[in-house]
């Protein structure tokens, strides 16, 4: 170790105490047919520490009125709270302007918001849409609507058994009629980082535009939205560590002007009569109706806890989770792991040999521990691995590594059972 | 309920070692009951005889719950008429959805064992799916699913991601 490694090493340790992290998060107390609640299920949706649960309180007690409309002090102050929101989210995931991040009901709302605002407007007959083996049915079914209503074809990236994407057949699928591609960051039922600096820069140099489907990366990982230079990028706020019925889709301004409105309603016109109604400008013009004022107020406050922990200090101690866990899990005789790509999030789905997933969930719930079990909304990547469900523990950043213990101890006994 | 009373001997025992486990030729009556949200899957085949139910087999791809409902479920149909496998289902579905009194009148026997399944919403359709099979062989409909929207066995079940 070298003198500045020295010093360094301490304090990085010291800077991430996950005994003090669990400490904010009052769900982590509960008691589960009197064992200690193991919560490994934050793909599906992450817990809420007391900081953000006490901003939602405080709002609810003392800011709350409609936005963007009464003079009066609440109205006001409620207002600039929601935007405040706003230019957080926009900060936090580095986007050029406030007014290209808008506010959604989730990362479905978000893909649906551009299907129908961009894809309804500039995808036609013939025309063809990339999407891969990989995704979530949210990213599929909006493109295939889509294409059912226009005539377009939907074009699927191949996947190897590792659950990585096949570039070079990506980069096959390109023709003249290519004219979106939507694709995930990080796959929710294995895990595994796709490329997607390097798929957004391919299809830029064809002219194609790119959504990325962020929901279970930026509870993860830095993102820089410039810096990937995505046309669009859709993600959640519960999943990190922020309320439900709120997301963002970021997009680039230009393509956001140039695109129709999806809902219709309040907030996003400027004005009305029944013969001609003139738009809002970005980002309202997609905000049809009163937001989740809450759910954005406390959105942003997730992101300023996440922020203070530090997305680089969360992801040193997911990759050290997932390393150990898969470790562990890989020991255990008859125990198979379901997506092994070199690059991933703290995803771990698993098969056990002659055990069915749900019993695995059912009996690993015995013990306190919280496991995903089925297809994980993403039934294409079940068919080409040839296996109905998996049980997928997935971790975040307030796991420690007794937890895992447990998990390994809690499907041995499981095993033991079908003995 | 402790989850751990699902998983009784009898239960793992017929996971074990599925009763009347196979394809029936030359059956008369023949469906497929799928679980599409778990992905599970149960054929099941049965040959009657005026109204009574002479032979019946099932197979399929099935968690151990489900497997052994089948199982049990088929034992306790075979050599039983039409009417009184119909009442069997009936009494087996309000008995997983919690609306049985088990202390009353009913004609499950051991099948009781599948009782603590009313405390576990997410498994309720697992212990189902061979008796909604079987109710749709006897009335001679070929293919089913747990998610059919008019069937009382409709329970709701995550599809988070």
């Amino acid at each position: 170790m070298t003198p500045v490694e020295s010093i360094l090493k301490p304090q990085i340790v010291s800077a991430f105490d996950v005994e003090r992290i669990r400490a904010d998060f009052p769900i982590l107390k509960l008691k589960v047919d009197g064992k200690p609640l193991i919560y490994l299920d934050s793909a599906a949706s992450g817990q809420m520490p007391q900081p953000v649960i006490d901003r939602l309180v405080s709002y609810q007690t003392t800011q709350h009125a409609n936005i963007h409309r009464a003079v009066h002090y609440l109205s006001e102050i409620a207002t600039a709270e929601f935007e405040s929101a706003r230019r957080k989210l926009q900060h936090f995931i580095n986007a050029r302007e406030d007014r290209e991040v808008i506010f959604t009901s989730g990362t479905t709302d978000a893909i649906n918001l551009v299907m129908h605002g961009y894809g309804r407007k500039f995808i036609g007959a013939g025309d063809e849409i990339i999407l891969t083996t990989l995704e979530h049915h949210s990213n599929i079914v909006p493109w295939q609507m889509l294409a059912e209503e226009k005539g377009a074809k939907i074009r699927v990236v191949p996947i190897n058994d590792a659950g990585e994407l096949l570039l070079d057949e990506y980069e096959q699928l390109f023709n003249e009629h290519t004219r979106f591609v939507s694709v995930m960051h990080v796959s929710n039922a294995l895990g595994s980082i796709n490329p997607i600096k390097q798929m957004i820069a391919f299809a830029h140099a064809r002219g194609v535009p790119v959504l990325i489907d962020g929901a279970q990366a930026v509870p993860h990982m830095k993102i820089d939205v410039q810096d990937l230079d995505c046309d669009f990028y859709a993600f959640s706020g519960h999943k990190m560590c922020g309320p439900t019925g709120i997301g963002i889709l970021y997009g680039k301004a230009d393509l956001l002007e140039q695109m129709q409105p999806f809902k219709g309603g309040g907030d996003m016109i400027l004005s009305v009569t029944f013969e001609k109604t003139i738009y809002n400008t970005i980002p309202q013009k997609f905000e049809a109706g009163t937001p989740p004022i809450a759910a954005a107020i406390g959105f942003g406050a997730a992101v300023d806890y996440l922020s203070e922990i530090g997305m680089e200090a969360i992801a040193t101690h997911e990759l050290a989770l997932l390393n150990y866990a898969t470790e562990q899990i890989c020991r255990i005789p008859g125990v198979r792991i379901i997506g092994t790509a070199s690059l991933k999030t703290a995803v771990l789905s698993f098969v056990v040999d002659g055990v069915h997933p749900h019993d695995i969930g059912t009996l690993l719930n015995q013990e306190g521990i919280a496991v995903r079990t089925g297809h994980h909304c993403a039934q294409p990547v079940m068919q080409y691995l040839k296996i109905p469900a998996t049980s997928r523990a997935s971790f975040a950043f307030y796991n420690n590594m007794a937890e895992v213990d447990t998990l390994v101890a809690g499907i041995r006994t499981a095993q033991n059972v079908f003995v | 309920m402790n989850t751990k009373s699902l998983y009784q001997e009898v239960i793992l025992d017929h996971n074990r070692k599925p009763r009347n486990y196979g394809i029936l030729d030359n059956a008369s009556h023949h469906a497929v009951g799928h679980n599409p949200l778990c992905g599970d899957r149960l054929d099941i085949s049965l040959n009657l005889s005026g109204e009574h139910i002479n032979h019946i087999a099932f197979h399929g791809e099935s968690c151990a719950i489900c497997k052994a409902s089948a199982s049990m479920m088929t034992a306790a149909v075979k050599g039983k008429t039409r009417a009184d496998a119909e009442i069997l289902i009936q009494e087996f579905r309000d008995m997983a959805l919690g609306k049985l009194n088990l202390d009353g009148h009913h004609h499950l026997g051991r099948l009781t064992v599948f009782a603590g399944v009313r405390d576990l919403p997410t498994r309720v359709k697992c212990a189902i799916l061979p008796w909604h099979t079987l109710h749709a062989a006897l009335n001679s409909v070929t293919t089913t699913s747990t998610e059919v929207t008019d069937d009382s066995m409709h329970a709701p079940v995550d599809s988070a991601s």
